[in-house]
């Protein structure tokens, strides 16, 4: 494989004679294409500074005024000026949370019984159905929760968890269908066809030594699976659900359609709460005040920042684990 | 190679940027183009609008985009469009802060009604203004609250409690709404005060009328607002107010229309004001104007004949066209004061 890889660019290499007229100094296409590679590298990283320099510099009347209590503030006022981020936070971490929890165990068994149990014609076949999944639009998805799942987490699921688990505080409260629950399972279901595709990807990829040497040390077709392809296939996993994390972090339409929309912190996740992504797609049109733009262009920052440092983590986590782990 | 690869990306640039320029701004030279943005609730009646001028008028192109009262006033203030439009008046704050004079325009008016769902009840609820406030603040939690079944004998309310809706994006409609709590209720004042975006005491926030509107179908004895249009447009059940001359009012173009006339003798020259609350026996309260908002000195002659000239025809014909896209009409005292405004554009 790695050889087919190396031999391939070689063949266009030398020759370049396509290209007249060169000057003299050009003397392979390796100039070219190494400028022009850089060009547009250095235009991705010239984006991400601007972007952020621009959030910084449209969000000084706010950074000015509240400083880092913005953070903290739990009261978003726009007609009184007082603008605090906290309840935004704490509804796109909670969501977000919420829906690794229920989309990574599923999506991951499901890429599991894709790539190593599902015979292949079934395996394509759904695969090819999932991935149709991932380019449904989230206003869709978003109407979906409205019309079906709302009615279904207010009828059923929500009365269930709360006769159930009822004595936990997170499933206490008045049930309304709308929610942070409901927007967890919207999310997940949303970010499903990521984790299934790329996990599966990932599952697939890994060499046939690797399971044969453990189906010949006596393992069963499980054990196989889960000791010895399953790790092996790590690094593609956990960028599948990064991937997820992403979308559940910035999604808006589909969230702000089932959330509920209220900047409040409650320890039930039957009440309604609100995303730093729904938040500024809801009030940026009529932000007439500079201090209530500049609120929500610091959220915008803050979103940000939030994505970079649970990125950062995350990688963080993977590094740590890769060091402990033994096949890679 | 540096020098090639700078040519070759100066050169796309500059297509680029011919080509975004190309796409928008002045085309030919005897047209007039002007273009606007604002306010969405006006929208189909304006897009109706500069339609129909423009069949009249073949040498004048208006161009709307409906992307919020609040980026209209922003977009008019950094010179980017030639008019604005709004759902609400400009702030002394915002007018001192333009470089250039603003001249409001009352084009329609639009109304904001309750709409409920309680799966017991069928008939007609008719609300005070306490009752309003008192179940937006929260206050009043249960349907068969003194203060709701006193306007409503005959009506058996259940005992179940009341899921608030309102509109979760910044919205006119939220303004209209809550500038008229704000005026019959000092607690609303006080608590929550007025504008397109609030800290609202209780409730679930749906985006758009839709959302709101499906929020309410979807949620039992819940109770939201939603813009009198859209109300009409999607038949909707939606409730009486009792008006300050203490009627109990059903929102309609009429009523809207007759709070707007009712407020005319106390509208100033500069036309920025509220009707809610509206004095008229036949008023409906939560009702409002909408505004375009023009540059009172347009320096380019063609660009301020072409907008004054829309303007008298928006006050003459314009007006018979707003009742059959649901929009309430002027009130002629109205129109006959604007008249007189309009030569102030200068």
């Amino acid at each position: 494989m790695r050889q087919v890889l190396r031999r391939v660019p070689e063949r266009f290499l030398p020759g370049t004679r396509g290209l007249i007229g060169l000057r003299a100094r050009l003397r392979t296409g390796d100039e070219i294409a190494y400028l022009a590679t850089f060009a547009f590298a250095a235009t991705i990283m010239a984006i991400l500074v601007l972007l952020v320099f621009e959030l910084y510099r449209s969000s000084g009347p706010t950074l000015h005024r509240f400083g880092l209590s913005f953070l903290t503030g739990r009261t978003w006022d726009p007609v009184a000026g007082e603008f605090g981020a906290l309840p935004f936070l704490w509804g796109t971490v909670v969501t977000s949370a919420l829906t690794l929890l229920l989309a990574v165990p599923v999506g991951l068994s499901a890429a599991i019984f894709l790539s190593e149990m599902a015979p292949p014609r079934i395996s394509n076949a759904l695969t090819f159905l999932i991935e149709l999944l991932a380019a449904v639009p989230s206003v869709i998805y978003g109407l979906i929760g409205i019309f079906a799942l709302v009615p279904f987490m207010r009828n059923v699921a929500q009365p269930a968890l709360a006769s159930a688990f009822g004595y936990l505080p997170i499933f206490q409260g008045p049930n309304y269908g709308v929610g942070v629950l409901t927007a967890g399972v919207i999310l997940a279901i949303m970010v499903l066809p990521y984790i299934i595709s790329v996990s599966r990807e990932a599952l697939l990829a890994v060499p046939r030594d690797q399971r044969e040497a453990a189906l010949a040390l006596g393992a069963t077709r499980w054990e196989a699976t889960w000791r010895a392809v399953t790790p092996f296939a790590r690094l593609g996993i956990v960028g599948s659900v990064f991937l997820a994390l992403a979308r559940a972090l910035g999604e808006t339409m589909a969230v702000t359609m089932v959330i509920g929309n209220n900047p409040k912190i409650s320890a039930s996740l039957f009440a309604p709460g609100y995303t730093i992504a729904a938040a500024i797609a809801n009030e940026f049109s009529e932000a007439t005040s500079d201090l209530h733009l500049s609120a929500l262009i610091e959220l915008g920052l803050v979103l940000f920042l939030l994505t970079m440092a649970i990125n950062a983590a995350a990688r963080l986590m993977v590094l740590a684990t890769a060091r402990k782990g033994t096949q890679q | 190679m540096r020098t090639i690869l700078a040519c070759v990306l100066v050169t796309g640039v500059a297509l680029l940027s011919g080509c975004a320029g190309s796409g928008g701004g002045k085309t030919e030279s005897q047209v007039v183009a002007l273009n606007g943005a604002g306010a969405t609730f006006p929208a189909p009646i304006y897009s109706k609008w500069f339609d129909e001028y423009h069949k009249s008028h073949t040498g004048i192109q208006f161009n709307y985009q409906p992307i919020g009262s609040g980026g209209g006033i922003r977009q008019l203030l950094a010179g980017t469009v030639d008019f604005g439009a709004s759902d609400q008046p400009m702030t002394d704050e915002q007018l001192s802060g333009a470089h250039a004079k603003v001249l409001h325009f009352p084009t329609v008016l639009g109304a904001v009604v309750p709409t409920y769902n309680i799966p017991d009840v069928s008939q007609e609820l008719s609300f005070t203004p306490e009752a309003l406030a008192g179940i937006m603040l929260g206050t009043i939690k249960k349907w068969n609250a003194p203060e709701i079944a006193k306007a409503n004998p005959g009506v058996k309310l259940p005992a179940s409690e009341i899921v608030v809706v309102h509109r979760s994006d910044g919205s006119g409609t939220t303004f209209v709404w809550t500038d008229y709590l704000s005026k019959v209720s000092p607690a609303w004042k006080s608590k929550a005060g007025a504008g397109n975006s609030i800290n609202w005491p209780v409730g679930l926030g749906g985006k758009g009328n839709d959302g709101v509107a499906g929020l309410v179908k979807q949620t039992p004895n819940s109770i939201g607002y939603v813009e009198l249009v859209y109300a009409i447009q999607n038949n909707m059940n939606y409730g009486r107010v009792r008006n300050a001359s203490g009627a109990f009012v059903k929102a309609g173009l009429d009523s809207v229309t007759a709070a707007a006339a009712s407020a005319a003798a106390s509208i100033p020259a500069d036309f920025r004001v509220s009707i809610t609350n509206a004095p008229g026996a036949g008023a409906w309260p939560i009702s409002s104007f909408t505004w375009l908002l023009v540059p009172q000195n347009i320096p380019d002659a063609a660009k301020r004949q072409a907008i004054t000239g829309f303007l008298e025809w928006m006050l003459g014909p314009g007006q018979q066209m707003t009742q059959a896209l649901s929009y309430a009409p002027l009130p002629d005292s109205v129109v006959a004061q604007e008249k007189q405004a309009i030569a102030r554009i200068q």
